[in-house]
């Protein structure tokens, strides 16, 4: 008996020795700005951070919530303007320190400091308090019945490391000078850091105390994770086995990967939905060739110049099927999203040309249409289909293609007429995106409404929507806002944007449709 | 000497002034810093506090008065990108920058001069037509090409070099890190440092070949052989001595442009170098940094030129007579 127990365990200890060294070479192309998890609001940046930290909502690789650091979240019974957190117990930082509620007090704080780059999405809380070691309650203004999805990439840190180490203040980016929470980090995640330079690479290993080590895989036990902007030296990494995983892989060299021996492509729908804006609001727009009014005022117009886009055609031969055309500016994972709405846009050149001539541009009109060429997948070679489709029914397009750092102003400034523009709502809620595309232009709404439009109306409805706990309600008031925005034909929906990741087969993951793998998920065989 | 030295330092502080102002003019061409920095979900009220603590809503010549300022003292500000200051970001980037430049550099020279004098004394060799067609290839091929096309065959077909990165490297002091000491290092050095070096020694070598056959032309040349010198002698010891001036200057010049041009490289190669750091920067408008590589470029030409110039001095005595203070190169 005692020589198989000790089989057993030599069997054992061997299987977790050749697991020990699954070392995960992982690329994609842009590298995390920062360490410090409240600085910076972005997308590479909270996904390195979410190896090491953890928030006390995350969304697993489907999208869905999943207790991290909390364990249960419900508003309080009699006070629909409280939230209440039970947070896991035995949780400990890399550095041993306990996690409790203080650090959940310290860090919202921290995060809803003027430098944090994530206030914006805390704005409704106004005081967070421990109850007790593992309670806590986030008192908000008001009701707010979508809280949790604001907090899924809102991380914790310890309030005794972070003023130990003097960063109980955010990264000042434009002011301050480097702080240590930049450089270094000490969170509850799978991972801790091990060596970092920037866009050169960083190196995590696995957090030998990680709360979470029953429940999730954890084959990696080691992240090598390194930038390369390069789409096809990215490619070249992979096909020459350097490195195991990469994201962003572009669509015309998918075929050549998924063809390679021993690797996969994997894909999945993205949450972002790619669209044109057109700016209905001005009275006489400044690149056209209609004196004296703006033919985009004119809502039969707009309908007619999104029946002449051929959206099955931009699938095929612009995206090489790596697309989902869309007929709402709302992906399918978000409260709110309808198949019915989704599958509203159709191709017509006959109809549109009859609605133009309605409108009275039978001869139609000429128009400048500014477009990003290094956000989107092939963001330009889409604007250069839309000039042949939009010619069609008499508009003509002069394409304007720049970087996005010049072509992202001219939305948030009011300098284009008509746009393309994509948008990804981290929250699942339409709220999100009323919130910066649909409502009117003020100081704290709308800030990427580039179209002009104002309905006080709508604004209403929109506010509204912060603090209605009434779930059925709320959805309805969605559903009316979402019919104005149709019906209006406030935006030329194109499609869904398709993510992919290219990976050795003994990698095993799921492509979320944040584009943000979490390692712990990984699967190594 | 004194004075003519005296006048270029003075000639290059205001060629370093006018770059300076060209540079930070272009800035506001370049896009919004802001609307990067800030993440999807700002505000106009968020905007508005960024700019004016970035001091972007200050008038242009506020804003370059600044700059100059802050960059005699050898300060460019933090990075808009990484928060971290300018000049600790340079330095760090700089060793691969430069060691990437030196081992293509001394390739360009070597691989120039050797193959350059052999097709100008075998000049109707099948080897050196060979070469000389070959080399056709190294000066029209776009470098982006050439590198994309070394990493397809040694790293994604034959499995021998690394496609990306600069493999291990060792710490030397506090801030020099040096990938001469690994294998891993020196194995990722070589497609980068052939994409990066083949422009170059095409150059050398055509401009080698030029020179060396004009040299053989000429009538000290023809005394030399009358002599009965030998033919190793009259090639290595006389000939290759006179074509050695104008090489010299090319080389000097072509050196700054490996630095420069190393962007296109490191871009392919992942190389984590001061070219890749600056392609960055202009995708993010990281202003600061973007204004301090091109400041240290600009300081770099125009210390290579006055370098060349006084090299110049030494090697031909005929030039010491002062005609050359109209000559900024």
């Amino acid at each position: 008996m005692k020589v198989v127990g000790a089989l057993t365990a030599l069997l054992l200890a061997s299987t977790t020795l050749s697991a020990s060294a699954e070392t995960l070479r992982w690329a994609r192309a842009g590298d995390s700005l920062t360490l410090d998890p409240h600085a910076q609001n972005e997308g590479p940046t909270h996904t390195l951070a979410h190896q090491m930290y953890e928030p006390l909502i995350i969304r697993d690789h489907s999208g869905a919530m999943q207790g991290a650091l909390a364990t249960e979240w419900a508003p309080k019974a009699d006070d629909p303007t409280v939230w209440v957190f039970t947070l896991r117990e035995g949780v400990k930082y890399h550095d041993g320190a306990d996690f409790t509620a203080e650090d959940v007090v310290f860090s919202i704080n921290r995060a809803k400091s003027e430098d944090s780059d994530m206030k914006e999405l805390l704005t409704s809380i106004s005081e967070v308090r421990a109850v007790d070691d593992y309670t806590v309650e986030f008192v908000t203004d008001g009701p707010n019945p979508i809280l949790p999805s604001n907090l899924t990439n809102l991380f914790m840190m310890d309030k005794g490391w972070a003023e130990a180490n003097d960063v109980v203040k955010v990264q000042d980016i434009e002011g301050g000078e480097k702080t240590f929470a930049s450089t270094n980090t000490n969170g509850t995640g799978p991972f801790k850091l091990i060596s970092r330079e920037p866009d050169v690479k960083t190196v995590l290993t696995a957090n030998e105390n990680y709360w979470g080590k029953d429940e999730f895989p954890l084959d990696v036990t080691e992240i090598v994770y390194t930038p390369i902007q390069n789409a096809a030296t990215r490619v070249a990494a992979l096909l020459s086995g350097e490195v195991d995983f990469i994201q962003d892989v572009p669509v015309q060299d998918l075929g050549r990967v998924a063809e390679t021996e021993g690797l996969v492509v994997k894909t999945a729908p993205q949450n972002r939905v790619i669209f044109f804006g057109l700016n209905q609001g001005a009275d006489d727009i400044a690149n056209d060739d209609v004196d004296g009014a703006n033919p985009l005022a004119d809502v039969r117009v707009r309908q007619a110049m999104s029946m002449a886009i051929n959206r099955d055609a931009i699938k095929q031969v612009v995206m090489r099927g790596q697309s989902q055309p869309a007929g709402m500016i709302a992906p399918p994972f978000v409260n709110g999203w309808t198949a019915e709405m989704d599958g509203a846009s159709k191709t017509d050149v006959d109809a549109a040309k009859a609605l133009m001539a309605e409108a009275g541009y039978e001869d139609g009109f000429s128009i400048q249409l500014d477009c990003p060429n290094d956000r989107y997948v092939n963001d330009e070679a889409i604007c250069q289909a839309a000039v042949g489709m939009l010619a069609q029914i008499g508009v003509k397009v002069n394409l304007d293609a720049k970087p996005k750092a010049q072509h992202f102003p001219l939305i948030t400034n009011n300098q284009t007429d008509f746009y393309m523009l994509g948008w990804g709502v981290p929250t699942y809620d339409s709220e999100y995106i009323f919130n910066f595309l649909v409502h009117s232009r003020t100081d704290e709404r709308g800030s990427w409404n580039g179209t002009g439009f104002s309905n006080a109306d709508v604004d209403d409805m929109i506010a509204s929507l912060a603090s209605e706990t009434d779930l059925d309600k709320r959805n309805a008031t969605i559903q009316s806002i979402w019919n104005v925005v149709q019906e209006e034909q406030l935006y030329i929906p194109i499609h869904h944007q398709v993510l992919n990741w290219g990976m050795s087969n003994k990698v095993g993951t799921e492509v979320s449709p944040e584009d943000d793998p979490k390692i712990k998920f990984f699967t190594m065989n | 000497m004194l004075a003519y030295i005296i006048r270029r330092v003075f000639q290059s502080a205001l060629v370093l002034l006018v770059v300076g102002l060209v540079a930070f003019s272009m800035f506001s061409f370049v896009g919004d810093p802001v609307d990067n920095m800030l993440g999807q979900e700002r505000t106009q009220a968020d905007i508005e506090r960024l700019r004016s603590d970035l001091g972007l809503d200050q008038p242009f010549p506020v804003q370059y008065w600044r700059f100059l300022e802050q960059a005699v003292q050898g300060n460019f500000g933090l990075s808009y990108r990484q928060g971290r200051p300018v000049s600790e970001i340079l330095m760090e980037r700089l060793p691969a920058t430069l060691e990437l430049a030196f081992v293509s550099g001394v390739l360009a020279l070597l691989g120039g001069i050797g193959f350059g004098i052999f097709t100008a004394i075998r000049k109707r060799g099948v080897a050196a037509n060979t070469i000389m067609t070959l080399s056709l290839i190294g000066v029209s091929l776009p470098t982006f090409l050439i590198g994309v096309l070394l990493i397809y065959l040694f790293s994604v077909e034959l499995g021998w070099l690394p496609s990306f990165g600069r493999g291990d490297v060792t710490r030397i002091g506090d801030w020099w890190t040096t990938g001469f000491l690994t294998e891993s290092g020196l194995k990722a050095l070589i497609l980068p440092a052939i994409t990066l070096g083949l422009y170059q020694m095409t150059l050398i070598m055509r401009l080698v070949r030029t020179e060396m056959l004009e040299v053989l032309r000429s009538d000290y040349i023809r005394f030399a052989r009358a002599r009965g010198l030998r033919d190793r002698s009259v090639h290595f010891r006389h000939a290759l001595k006179n074509t050695l001036v104008p090489v010299i200057t090319i080389t000097g010049l072509q050196l700054g442009s490996i630095i420069a041009f190393a962007i296109i490289t490191e871009t392919v190669f992942q190389w984590p170098g001061v070219g890749l750091l600056f392609i960055n920067a202009i995708q993010f408008v990281d202003i600061p940094v973007m204004a301090a590589y091109l400041m240290m470029i600009s300081v770099m030409f125009v210390g290579i030129n006055l370098i060349v110039d006084l090299l110049y001095f030494a090697i031909d005595p005929r030039l010491r007579v002062d005609r050359s203070a109209g000559k900024t190169a």
